[in-house]
């Protein structure tokens, strides 16, 4: 019996939880460190960040140094900022945007969401060679959308040291959404640490920043709260298949400190408003590896645009988003002062800032929420009707009646949509069939799932049933953009994969190294079925293509480039491969992606 | 595990093979016995009609096909590259003996292929008593478990150098018990086999027991080294550390010996005891 893995107590502040230095990354001078050719003339900008628009950019790419936990440590940044500088352009517009590389290794810019040649996408080893030091590379592309996106470093793990920015295309028409003011809010990890040793670490014990992990108190405080019986049951299946229920985040605040535009909470990032001004809020999550919960208490926030494309309104409290997602909200503050709150999914530790009348006032900080532990729904999808509580009778209470019947529900659930769909297509909705591939029943997969959950309007493990209005992908509707509703002609079927205790992080059980190319015809409407047969959340960014995310019952709903799949969940979305080339694919979960959960996509 | 009955007509060999194969397979049937074929989460074969994982290539591969990079400079990943780490499971000195133990393994490799070292000793007064080194070649044979393969180099300051071909497995069985289990074959048709199996009691995030237990058998008499056929000895105890941090964890402990069969007699006519309990303090740590 396992006393080791255990419970839902309130998460006591983590160890070595950076706060940050009110000083955020300003630094005073820092000459003797300073390339003579930089555009700096001390330290790292870090706040609201210059922005820069037109048709042609330059940028530079450069080390520069920062403190944000009272230890300089040198950044990769853009332009020597922290965020990179915000891009402000014009939809339409033909775009030249020059890099110059100064770092001593290869660099690269990805322009994450944006349609585009591939050759311009700045994937190095995939759509170009990457910059070599001292080159610059000139990037020209037609600029086909509008909406709020961002920009980034796709070499090595340059983008969690610094290279981040907001791109921001405003329409060519009037924009439908109107606001009287707006700000950008990015929200990133920081590390004093190299980014490898990190990965290295999680390699040789990848629980080693998981403060948060069963102890054996709180298996006596369940005995004596509930039954040994049950307190045993609770831990069984995850003492069984070695897992550990409170395995939310790989990096936690032990190792990272989270910023919101490029400052620590203790720096506050703030945002200035009029009372009774309409503001528009862009957020971007521009993290490595940080899934955020983002709220500002006393305000409701209506999401207009996801993945910088337009959406029916819907009014929220709070808002889950992974690294590569962006959310534009609408608020409309009547108070002097609120807290952006964005705490961390596992828990431990948070960024913060501040929308203020007034450079000093204040709004209280919100406590974290206590960690969760994983449930039965999200290890084995589906397989119980009501969630968490009945889960958590365990493997024993999944005899086969109850597995048969959620299987007939969940057939005949697909059944009735191909009728309402009304069409002999095979393919008008997703096959609910699961199909592991071969290479899922080696040692680089450490559990499958048989009958995945297809619902949308789970908010996720943290957010469910917390009292505040959570938005799920349930409620995202695209405005306008999905103009191709087409039926798909071919289907795939990948699974997310992943060994926790090796932390090897892979499709269908092969990571990149061993995998091959999916090939998408040209122009061919395709439905991608992604099965997440991890515990864990990954958002899923596709290069060159929009990914339209369907509901289960077969409907189009709401054009993404980043889609999370969650835990033991069975998503699908259609595409239309509109440009050819090489793409990339993968889980924006840097190390997740640079463990293998990456797949070259071959469009021809 | 009704094979560990301990009969030295069997065959230590035997037996040690048969246990070394049912002891992971028990560890993989777990959870297939536990459900149906259909349902089975971990572990397992592949079924006939599973999916092709190149199926979507459409020949295409990373280097060849429409678009390719020229030059052939594809993108690598960290799965392709190789990591290392350094184990110290067990540091321990005893002052007042002026003695003391160590227990270290290094790996350098990728993530399913590594070289594997493990080495394990005591000293006494600055000089080395014994000492047993495995150079292995580990492989990653399913989700928690790896073949080891290679050979092990025994030191012993009075008695005589053996050296054998060792096959082993490592890994993390069901419940979060981490064993590691090898066969030896030596000079002569010598045959040993040994199992050390651990577990972790988190009292807090930081303060944490841990069980240990270790057992070693042999298949013939070894005189010059005082070692006896059969069950030849047994370690148990625990270690209550506090982690610093992950990496840096100090520790004291208790820890029951005992020496059976031929192995105890020699120990006695040699004038030692075949029982010993010590109370230990040490470090453990990684990088």
């Amino acid at each position: 019996m396992g006393f080791k893995k255990s419970s839902q107590q309130v998460s006591t502040p983590r160890r070595r939880f950076v706060q940050g230095l009110i000083a955020g990354g300003v630094l005073a001078a820092f000459p003797s460190v300073l390339h003579a050719a930089s555009s700096l003339v001390a330290g790292t900008i870090t706040g609201t960040v210059p922005e820069l628009s037109g048709e042609v950019i330059d940028l530079v790419i450069d080390e520069s140094p920062v403190n944000f936990t009272g230890v300089i440590r040198m950044a990769t940044t853009i332009n020597g900022s922290i965020p990179a500088p915000t891009l402000r352009l014009k939809e339409g517009d033909d775009v030249t945007i020059r890099v110059t590389n100064k770092l001593s290794v290869p660099s690269s810019i990805h322009w994450h969401g944006i349609i585009l040649p591939y050759q311009m996408d700045g994937v190095p080893g995939i759509s170009f060679k990457g910059i070599m030091p001292g080159e610059t590379f000139i990037y020209k592309f037609k600029l086909q959308q509008s909406g709020t996106y961002w920009y980034h470093s796709h070499s090595g793990f340059q983008e969690m040291t610094g290279m981040y920015g907001a791109l921001i295309i405003e329409p060519r028409e009037n924009d439908i959404i109107s606001a009287d003011n707006e700000h950008v809010i990015q929200l990133s990890d920081w590390t004093d640490d190299d980014p490898m040793a990190l990965f290295r670490k999680l390699k040789v014990q990848s629980d080693v920043f998981n403060f948060n992990q069963p102890t054996v108190p709180e298996f006596f405080d369940d005995v004596s709260s509930s039954s040994i019986s049950n307190a045993l049951q609770r831990r069984k299946m995850w003492n069984q298949m070695r897992m550990n229920p409170t395995d939310l985040a790989d990096l936690s605040a032990s190792a990272m400190t989270f910023l919101m535009n490029g400052s620590t909470p203790m720096a506050n990032w703030r945002g200035l408003f009029k009372v009774g001004e309409k503001l528009r809020l862009r957020f971007i999550n521009g993290s490595s590896n940080s899934f955020f919960d983002v709220r500002i208490p006393e305000l409701k926030l209506t999401v207009v645009q996801a993945d910088g494309q337009n959406v029916e309104p819907v009014t929220v409290d709070e808002f889950r988003f992974g690294p590569g997602e962006t959310y534009d909200v609408i608020v409309e503050p009547k108070n002097d002062a609120y807290t952006i709150f964005a705490q961390s999914m596992d828990r431990s530790g948070y960024a913060k800032g501040t929308l203020s009348t007034a450079p000093n006032i204040d709004a209280p900080i919100p406590a974290l929420d206590p960690v969760e532990w994983l449930t039965m729904t999200d290890m084995m999808g589906n397989m119980t009707h009501g969630g968490e509580h009945s889960a958590m009778a365990g493997m024993s209470g999944m005899n086969s009646k109850k597995m048969d019947h959620s299987a007939m529900g969940h057939g005949a659930m697909a059944m009735d949509h191909s009728k309402h769909g009304m069409s002999e297509n095979p393919l008008a909705v997703a096959s609910s069939k699961v199909r592991h591939a071969k290479t899922e029943y080696g040692a680089s997969v450490d559990m499958r799932v048989d009958m995945p959950r297809t619902n949308l309007d789970d908010p996720g493990i943290g957010l469910r049933k917390n009292g505040r209005r959570v938005l799920t992908l349930a409620d995202l509707h695209s405005l306008e953009g999905i103009t191709n509703q087409q039926e798909p002609e071919a289907e795939i079927e990948l699974h997310l994969t992943g060994n926790m205790e090796r932390y090897s992080w892979s499709f269908d059980g092969l990571e990149f190294g061993k995998s091959t190319p999916v090939h998408m015809k040209h122009n061919q409407r395709l439905r991608v079925i992604l099965q997440n047969d991890t515990m864990m959340t990954h958002p899923m960014h596709l290069h060159g293509m929009w990914s339209d995310l369907e509901n289960e019952q077969g409907d189009v709903q709401v054009r993404r480039h980043t889609i999370p799949v969650q835990p033991a969940q069975r998503i699908s979305f259609l595409t239309t491969p509109h440009d050819v080339g090489r793409w990339a694919w993968h889980c924006h979960l840097l190390f997740h992606m640079d463990a293998g959960m990456f797949r070259e996509v071959v469009v021809s | 595990m009704k094979q560990l009955k301990l009969s030295k007509s069997l065959g230590l060999l035997m037996l040690t093979g048969a246990s070394l194969i049912s002891f992971p397979l028990l560890a993989q049937s777990e959870m297939a016995q536990k459900s149906s074929a259909k349902m089975q989460p971990q572990g397992g074969d592949a079924p006939k009609d599973a999916r092709d994982p190149h199926a979507y290539s459409a020949g295409t591969t990373l280097t060849e096909g429409p678009y390719v990079l020229e030059g052939n400079e594809r993108l690598t990943l960290a799965d392709e590259h190789p990591f290392y780490a350094l184990l110290g499971d067990r540091l321990e000195y005893n002052e007042q003996a002026n003695a003391g133990v160590f227990d270290l393994q290094a790996w350098y490799g990728t993530t399913f292929d590594r070289l594997v070292v493990k080495t394990e000793g005591d000293f006494s007064e600055g000089s080395l008593e014994e000492n047993q080194t495995d150079i292995l070649w580990g492989h990653a044979v399913s989700a928690y478990w790896d073949t080891q393969a290679g050979v092990r180099l025994d030191y012993n300051k009075e008695g005589e150098n053996r050296q054998w071909l060792a096959f082993g497995l490592q890994g993390l069985a069901p419940y979060w018990f981490e064993l590691d289990m090898t066969a030896y074959v030596g000079e002569r048709g010598s045959t040993a086999f040994t199992l050390e199996a651990e577990y972790e009691l988190l009292l807090t995030q930081k303060l944490i027991i841990q069980p240990r237990a270790e057992i070693t058998l042999y298949g013939k008499n070894d005189k010059q080294n005082e070692l006896g056929s059969g069950l030849s000895s047994s370690a148990i105890g625990f270690r209550v550390r506090y982690e610093f941090t992950r990496q840096f964890a100090p520790y004291i402990g208790v820890e029951w010996s005992n020496k059976f069969g031929s192995t105890a007699d020699y120990a006695t006519s040699s004038g030692q005891s075949s029982n010993n309990t010590a109370f230990v303090a040490g470090i453990k740590f990684w990088f």
